[in-house]
């Protein structure tokens, strides 16, 4: 398919691993289990001697074959008093590069003896979506106006890069060792350096509740106390999900979907995510109907749904869902006593004007259908600072609370870092300005790009919220199938050199979509990428 | 309560109702009571003097002075790029600045005994993240981790809460300063098989919590050697190390690996912290170290659940690629923790309390075992409960460090200021002294009858 077959699965990173399979603890009881059967094929007496004779004769030689080669000779370092490198050719490479540590597993032998679980094979295990080998060779060949103009120009990553300024600029006239809580608010040094509360600070609770509230149009108010924060969003989902089911459980996920779900949920909790799949006819967003067969295939098959875990605005498709499609939700959740999970990540990042309607919003404080839902909300996006780990839990269920707060000590948010975030989003008219700057400039970006794909005859979802179009690209893919979907992805990845993501990675049922992130864009890059795409459109 | 239960009708997980979070043990139920009475010098003189948290305060100054005279390096790094990059950067490899640093600052801490390569230091938000994803590796749910005891109370919690990994303690005494012994090692290696147990890993602390010693080297290549002979892991949990209080007493596995040329290596993970030897616990900062490169792209990729801002990587590689900066405060913190100590060894030693000679840490391990009217855990938690009721001390006792030996208990000394120590010194000494006359009085008045 590509170069990287083996590139591995996360999107941070750029480890090329030539990986075997996971070591086993006894290297001889893959080779029985191969061996044995053959018994039974050389019948009689005769057949019952060879047919033990030759079963051993081989896994003698199998043994010996492989110890043989398992070298275990010790590493290079036999001369110096340096520890052996994973060879490595990240050393020469800039700081902020990441870093393409490849791993040589087969020569040094130091790996293939002691047992690794099967959740670690399970991590390590090279995968194949498109979504990560992607990444992968972007950051191989990263486009650069001035050094590498020929780069893979990346629309992959949904990180908004359009606003920045705004937030250096806050920093640099408000600063000066606030980070270290000099800000007069009750904060010292000493209240960052000591044992904070794992599930963060009060005061950034505080904070964050009136910053979401601000984002999410003013029109509820978020009670601090149901705050669990954490060191992004990605463990606040994962807490969520080891509170709310059990090994082998399983969520209703409408599709497309975020693909970081896949490890981000399945990964250590054992969780399964089950696909709800959403066509285009409908916008793609999910019906009840395809929620409830989903539901009873499910318990046909023995297996506990114990959510739905939704994302609004949409990730991929940057819709937003209207207050009766979450009242249908609760509905849906109260009738089969099952959870909902609102990802509200992009809830800032409504650019369309529409009004966004979140799950807070429409809770009665009387129904104990509350205990059913929970938000999960970050920084990352909507404030665009990912690199500073602020992620939130929000939870009305006092249950939920209690677990998760205590979940936290695994990933707890960096006191410092909490500090400054609280005189930032305390500061209430930079954050409102922010807010509708960012927008404005999230919109620009966005019609742009809507117009550029538009020439080509590329239309877009009529999306409103997010840092990405989700693209229609299937009048262009041949076959009409997942095939012709990739063949286009790498087409586009090879010739076109720009790096989107395929609507198969994010599991949707109808080929052809494609999730194009424009928030990594300046607007000088538009025209850029749009003359590349004429180059694949063309073709075709 | 039980009006919350019946409106909560919807389930949650096994996980969720658990109680391997340990907070219903003693271990917290006196942090509870301090929350509550919280001493102070001037407020509350008789409040509860808080001995029970491993926290080192002694050498604040050294890096408060440091941030005071860096503001720059607090601020984000100066310049837009640098600040650009600091806030998107979310990159689970981490700042391979902040991983040299580390390595850097490991490698002083060990007197530069042992090297340490920036490419195998993998970052999480603290030793506890550390410890647990470790767990998630090395071991499937229902698979054991050997633990010498006593061990840090909060193990029970990070090792097998969520991973579902189980604890088969080594048993260690007093007979020979709580060493672990090949015997005991194998002990427990054989209870694990009995119950159909599949043993992973040994995992210990050196120093160690909460005995306050560090483990000899001799020691450390039989507890290698074991896990060499079952091809089990080694993970050294070696959070204090910059807390030994001569730097040549401590010993890492790092050499014991070097010196025999890194064979056998590809079991062995260090874990490290800057929470206890830097007073940083707030920032959230842990590492793990492992000789195994499959560990270590594991590890890599599960770290986004636990990943540190990149703000205060920054700041940290900074302040760690401070040649002055590191040297002062390895030494002068070295020393500070020493003289505590000496400090509260001689003043239990005046009260006639005894400790077990200890070189390092954040606490001492304090024998009362000689109060105890039966050697039980019911004495030693009755004693105990004495303690933190009568005079207002909170401690940790040896049962919920597991130890089998009832009557010893773990001291934390570097959390408080000199005159802090001080008035519980006094406090213990009057306790004692009490207690010394009702054991004469009653001997003496058995002794009419």
């Amino acid at each position: 398919m590509t170069r990287n077959r083996n590139s591995e699965p996360n999107p941070n990173n750029d480890d090329n691993d030539t990986l075997k399979t996971p070591p086993r603890d006894s290297a001889g009881t893959s080779g029985m289990r191969l061996v044995v059967p053959l018994q039974g094929v050389v019948q009689g007496r005769g057949g019952l001697i060879l047919g033990s004779l030759i079963p051993c004769a081989l896994f003698y030689f199998l043994q010996f074959y492989s110890k043989r080669h398992r070298s275990t000779k010790p590493p290079s370092s036999s001369s110096s008093s340096n520890p052996p490198s994973p060879s490595t050719s990240s050393q020469n490479l800039p700081d902020l590069q990441r870093s393409s540590s490849r791993l040589n597993l087969s020569t040094r032998g130091s790996n293939g003896r002691v047992f690794l679980s099967s959740r670690a094979s399970f991590v390590n295990a090279p995968n194949d979506s498109p979504y990560y080998i992607g990444m992968d060779r972007f950051r191989a060949d990263p486009y650069n106006e001035l050094d590498n103009p020929d780069g893979i120009i990346d629309l992959g990553i949904a990180e908004n890069r359009l606003s920045l300024d705004l937030i250096e600029k806050w920093i640099s006239s408000n600063l000066n060792g606030s980070m270290l809580g000099r800000g007069g608010d009750g904060l010292n040094i000493n209240g960052i350096l000591t044992y904070q509360p794992f599930d963060g600070l009060a005061e950034l609770k505080l904070a964050m509740a009136g910053f979401m509230s601000l984002v999410m149009g003013e029109k509820v108010s978020f009670d601090p106390s149901r705050m669990v924060l954490t060191s992004g969003a990605t463990p606040a989902i994962e807490v969520l999900c080891f509170c709310l089911a059990d090994h082998g459980n399983a969520l209703l996920v409408p599709t497309p979907y975020y693909p970081g779900f896949d490890r981000d949920i399945r990964w250590r909790t054992g969780i399964d995510l089950i696909p709800v799949h959403c066509r285009s006819s409908d916008a793609f967003v999910v019906n009840i109907t395809a929620l409830d067969q989903a539901f009873s295939q499910a318990r046909k098959r023995g297996q506990k749904v114990r959510g739905i875990l939704i994302s609004n605005p949409s990730n991929p498709v940057g819709n937003i869902l209207s207050k009766g499609m979450l009242l249908s939700l609760l509905d849906f959740a109260r009738e089969k006593n099952i959870h909902v999970i609102s990802d509200e990540i992009f809830s800032g990042s409504n650019y369309g004007g529409e009004e966004f309607v979140s799950m807070a919003e429409i809770l009665d404080e009387e129904d104990p259908v509350r205990d059913r839902v929970h938000i999960i909300y970050g920084l990352s996006k909507d404030l665009s600072v990912p690199g500073f780990r602020l992620g939130v839990l929000y939870s009305f269920n006092e249950n939920v609370v209690a677990a998760s707060k205590k979940l936290t000590r695994f990933c707890s948010a960096s006191a410092p870092t909490q500090s400054l975030l609280v005189a930032m989003l305390l500061d209430a008219g930079f954050i409102k300005d922010y807010m509708r700057t960012n927008r404005g400039r999230l919109r620009k970006v966005f019609d742009l790009f809507v117009a550029g794909l538009k020439q080509f005859g590329i239309e877009c979802m009529n999306s409103s919220a997010g840092l990405y179009c989700w693209v229609n690209m299937s009048r262009l893919i041949s076959p009409y199938n997942e095939k012709g979907e990739l063949e286009l992805w790498e087409k586009l990845l090879d010739v076109a050199k720009i790096n989107v993501t395929p609507g198969s990675a994010c599991h949707c049922i109808e080929p052809g979509w494609f999730r194009c992130c424009f928030s990594t864009l300046a607007e000088k890059d538009i025209p850029v990428v749009m003359e590349r795409i004429r180059k694949v459109v063309e073709r075709s | 309560m039980a009006i919350e239960i019946e409106k909560s009708i919807v389930g949650l997980s096994k996980v969720a109702n658990s109680d391997t979070h340990g907070e219903d043990s003693p271990y917290f139920a006196g942090w509870k009571a301090y929350d509550e009475d919280p001493f102070d010098e001037v407020h509350n003189p008789s409040g509860v003097i808080q001995m029970g948290l491993a926290e080192n305060q002694v050498s604040f100054d050294l890096v408060e002075e440091y941030l005071e005279k860096h503001s720059e390096a607090v601020d984000c790094g100066s310049g837009i790029s640098s600040f650009r990059e600091n806030a998107l950067f979310q990159d689970y490899h981490g700042l391979f600045s902040f991983r040299k640093a580390m390595a850097n600052f490991m490698e002083k801490i060990r007197g530069g005994r042992a090297k340490f390569d920036p490419d195998r230091v993998v970052i999480t938000a603290g030793a506890t993240a550390a410890n647990e994803l470790l767990t998630f590796i090395l071991a499937d749910p229902g698979d054991a981790l050997l633990v010498p005891t006593p061990y840090y109370p909060g193990f029970d919690r990070d090792l097998r809460w969520r991973t579902g990994v189980k604890i088969i303690p080594i048993h260690c005494d007093s007979s020979n300063n709580f060493q672990v012994t090949p015997q005991a090692l194998e002990s427990a290696y054989e209870e694990a098989k009995s119950n159909k147990i599949k043993v992973r890993g040994i995992l210990i602390t050196n120093p160690s919590n909460p005995l306050g010693a560090t483990i000899q080297r001799s020691n450390l290549e039989e507890i290698l050697d074991f896990a060499v002979q079952k091809n089990i892991h080694l993970v050294s949990d070696e959070i204090y190390s910059g807390s030994a209080f001569y730097s040549s007493e401590f010993v890492s596995i790092a050499e014991v690996l070097e010196s025999r040329k890194y064979m056998d290596s590809e079991r062995v993970h260090i874990v490290y912290s800057l929470s206890k030897d830097l007073g940083l616990p707030g920032f959230r900062v842990g590492t793990i170290y492992s000789y195994n490169d499959n560990v270590v792209t594991t590890a890599r990729r599960m770290s986004s659940f636990t990943l540190i801002s990149s703000q205060t990587q920054q700041l940290l590689a900074s302040m760690l690629s401070d040649e002055e900066f590191t040297r002062n405060y390895i030494k002068t913190n070295r020393d500070r923790l020493r003289k505590r100590y000496e400090k509260i060894i001689d003043g239990l030693r005046g009260s006639g309390v005894e400790c077990l000679k200890g070189n390092a840490g954040l606490f001492c391990w304090m024998n009362l075992s000689h109060l105890l009217e039966k050697s039980t855990r019911e004495c030693e938690l009755e004693l105990w409960n004495s303690i933190l009721g009568e005079v207002k001390l909170n401690i940790s006792p040896g049962s919920s460090c597991h130890c089998s030996e009832p009557g010893w208990f773990r001291v934390c000394f570097a959390n408080m200021s000199e005159q802090t120590l001080e008035v519980a010194l006094t406090r213990l000494h009057n306790f004692m002294q009490k207690r010394t006359k009702k054991v004469i009085n009653s001997s003496f008045f058995s002794f009419l009858l």
